[in-house]
């Protein structure tokens, strides 16, 4: 009854036997381990910055117009002279520039909810936070391009650090293991919430108050002391205060050790959370 | 890995409430080792519910199932061991090319680096993708997507497969195409669960059917069983000269059965039981000299097959192509 007219010839001829042909007879292969799975979906989440390069835009560009903005604007009222704010606003910048491309992981996993491919992913026999584990860590190239910038920018415009090189980047790692941990609220949000806007908005509208109301742009003793006081518990004032003592050579272990406490309870809070309700969907 | 089994399918009373409304309303399914079974319905029947919880992506509320031989539920991860999904929205990633989304599904499946790349190059000349390989899937037509979509499905040739809605929205060339390659897949042993709209690709297909409405299964039985319950297909005949109906329903009245005469004066149509004897009744009308405008002869349509089962027409809104020709 269907018989394809003849001059369907591009695929209709070699259809039946190359298809079969294509069946694989070999053995089923072992399932991947864990960390095979993740590093898998990391490569796909980089191949998605490769073949769209422009999304990298916002992960380069906030940090550019951030640190000239601060440093520009505020550096005379607040220090004096910018190339003295700028020693004092840049690692505040560099958590701030960072932090913000979080959002992006609950952005992207509430698009990816959408489309089809994320049932054949969870119809696979993989590890099930593969997924979820992967795309974190495959943006982990946004939170160290973001990272590079800020520092770039900064060298531009004068900046010195007194710790040296080696705590730049060391002040970088730290940040991008906090951004890991943070990026899981995200997660979680980008599956609690309807779209993608609803998860930027909210997204954002935490970190906001988070970021401003912490260390990063003022010293807090010149805040009401309500104020000072939320400055000082807030978990974000920790991260910029363990940047400034790398990059400043004046660390101190103990801001270092709440950082990564931080991040540990973050993370293990919010990544068996995002889990449990990726399976749930 | 699974034993003699002879089942792929095992499912009783299945249920799956999403608040108020009951997608999935006490399903049982049994279906051979091997075989192409095709799930028939409208839209928001419960086809896709069911599919999604056999397939372990969704858990059922009550009711148990069993794919070859693994529980959906308790031994789930056995279950995502041995099937494929091809889910209704293409299941490949749009912003990936062809050739990474199966070398993607490889390194998933456990393949080495080099034998994933190996596997996607093969697959990509077999289905006819090779040149649209390094393409982003966005790019692609639906054909090629769904093209695409089946050979991921293979990259390790699953024991069961699950279909949902492989052709809806296809042209009829790449709706061949998939049928052709579904043919394929069933000969080497697959066995194919697959969920559809339209009587006639289950009929192409499937050795047996499952009829569902409102999230029950109200018919199941092969598709000549299903049609024949149904009464088997029309013949639609419209005349050049409306005042030679009369004869002309005369002579189909001799040739079938059930003659009617449509509200359009120069149509009619009989109940036809095999396209030969319809074929013969053509012939007929041509031998006694009646000018024809045009025929044909259909299968009964989703509408019929519903309004048959439960006295009221499918509710998807199918259109009837004999209706629309005639206006």
């Amino acid at each position: 009854m269907s018989d394809a007219p003849a001059t369907d010839s591009t695929f209709e001829g070699l259809e039946e036997q190359s298809i079969r042909k294509a069946l694989s007879s070999s053995p089923r292969p072992a399932r991947p381990s864990a960390v095979s799975a993740v590093l898998t979906f990391g490569w796909r989440g980089i191949l998605k910055i490769k073949h769209v390069p422009e999304q990298l835009i916002d992960a380069t560009m906030t940090p550019v117009l951030f640190t000239l903005m601060f440093t520009y604007m505020y550096g005379g009222a607040i220090s004096g002279s910018t190339s003295e704010y700028l020693t004092f606003i840049l690692p505040g910048i560099l958590m701030m520039s960072v932090l913000f491309t979080t959002v992006y992981s609950g952005v992207a996993l509430n698009t990816d909810l959408t489309k089809g491919v994320v049932d054949r992913f969870r119809s696979l026999p993989i590890w099930r936070p593969a997924p979820l584990v992967g795309a974190v860590v495959g943006d982990s190239v946004r939170y160290l391009v973001a990272g590079t910038v800020v520092i770039i920018v900064g060298t531009i415009l004068g900046y010195r650090p007194g710790g040296g090189w080696d705590g730049v980047l060391a002040a970088l790692a730290l940040t991008i293991v906090f951004a890991f941990a943070l990026a899981w609220v995200f997660t979680t949000l980008g599956l609690i919430m309807r779209s993608p806007n609803a998860v930027m908005n909210t997204g954002f509208m935490a970190l906001f108050p988070l970021t401003f109301l912490s260390n990063a742009f003022v010293p807090p003793e010149t805040l009401p002391s309500g104020l000072e006081a939320f400055v000082e518990i807030n978990p974000i004032s920790f991260v910029v205060t363990a940047n400034r003592g790398l990059m400043d050579g004046t660390t101190q272990a103990g801001d270092i050790f709440v950082v990564l406490a931080t991040a540990v309870i973050l993370t293990a809070v919010f990544v068996p959370l995002t889990s449990w309700l990726y399976r749930k969907k | 890995m699974t034993g003699s089994h002879e089942l792929a399918i095992e499912a009783e009373g299945l249920v799956k409430s999403f608040g108020d409304t009951t997608a999935v309303d006490g399903v049982d399914l049994t279906v051979r080792k091997g075989a192409v079974y095709g799930m028939l319905g409208p839209n928001g029947a419960g086809k896709t519910t069911t599919i999604r919880m056999l397939a372990t992506l969704l858990r059922p509320d009550s009711g148990t199932a069993r794919v070859l031989g693994h529980d959906i539920v308790t031994e789930a991860d056995a279950v995502r061991g041995v099937v494929s999904l091809t889910g209704q929205l293409a299941s490949v990633d749009e912003d990936l090319t062809g050739r990474e989304n199966l070398i993607l599904i490889g390194r998933l499946m456990g393949l080495t680096r080099s034998d994933a790349k190996g596997r996607a190059d093969d697959l990509l000349d077999a289905f006819g993708l090779a040149e649209a390989s390094g393409r982003l899937v966005k790019n692609y037509s639906g054909g090629m997507r769904r093209r695409l979509d089946l050979s991921a499905s293979i990259v390790v040739t699953p024991e069961l497969m699950f279909l949902d809605e492989p052709t809806t929205g296809l042209d009829p060339r790449s709706r061949n195409q998939v049928w052709g390659i579904i043919r394929a897949l069933a000969e080497e042993g697959t066995t194919i669960l697959l969920c559809t709209q339209y009587l006639d690709e289950a009929d192409q297909l499937a050795e047996g059917i499952a009829v569902i409405d409102h999230g029950k299964v109200i018919a199941e039985g092969t598709p000549s069983q299903l049609k024949a319950s149904v009464g088997s297909g029309t013949l639609h005949v419209r005349l050049l000269q409306p005042e030679q109906r009369t004869d002309a329903a005369e002579i189909l009245g001799r040739e079938l059965s059930a003659v009617k005469l449509e509200s359009d004066p120069a149509s009619l149509s009989a109940i036809c039981d095999d396209a030969d004897r319809g074929a013969e009744a053509i012939a007929e009308l041509a031998r006694r000299g009646i000018a024809i405008a045009g025929f044909t002869l259909g299968q009964p349509s989703l509408d019929e097959v519903f309004l048959a089962l439960t006295g009221r027409p499918a509710e998807s809104d199918e259109s009837n192509p004999e209706e629309v020709e005639a206006a």
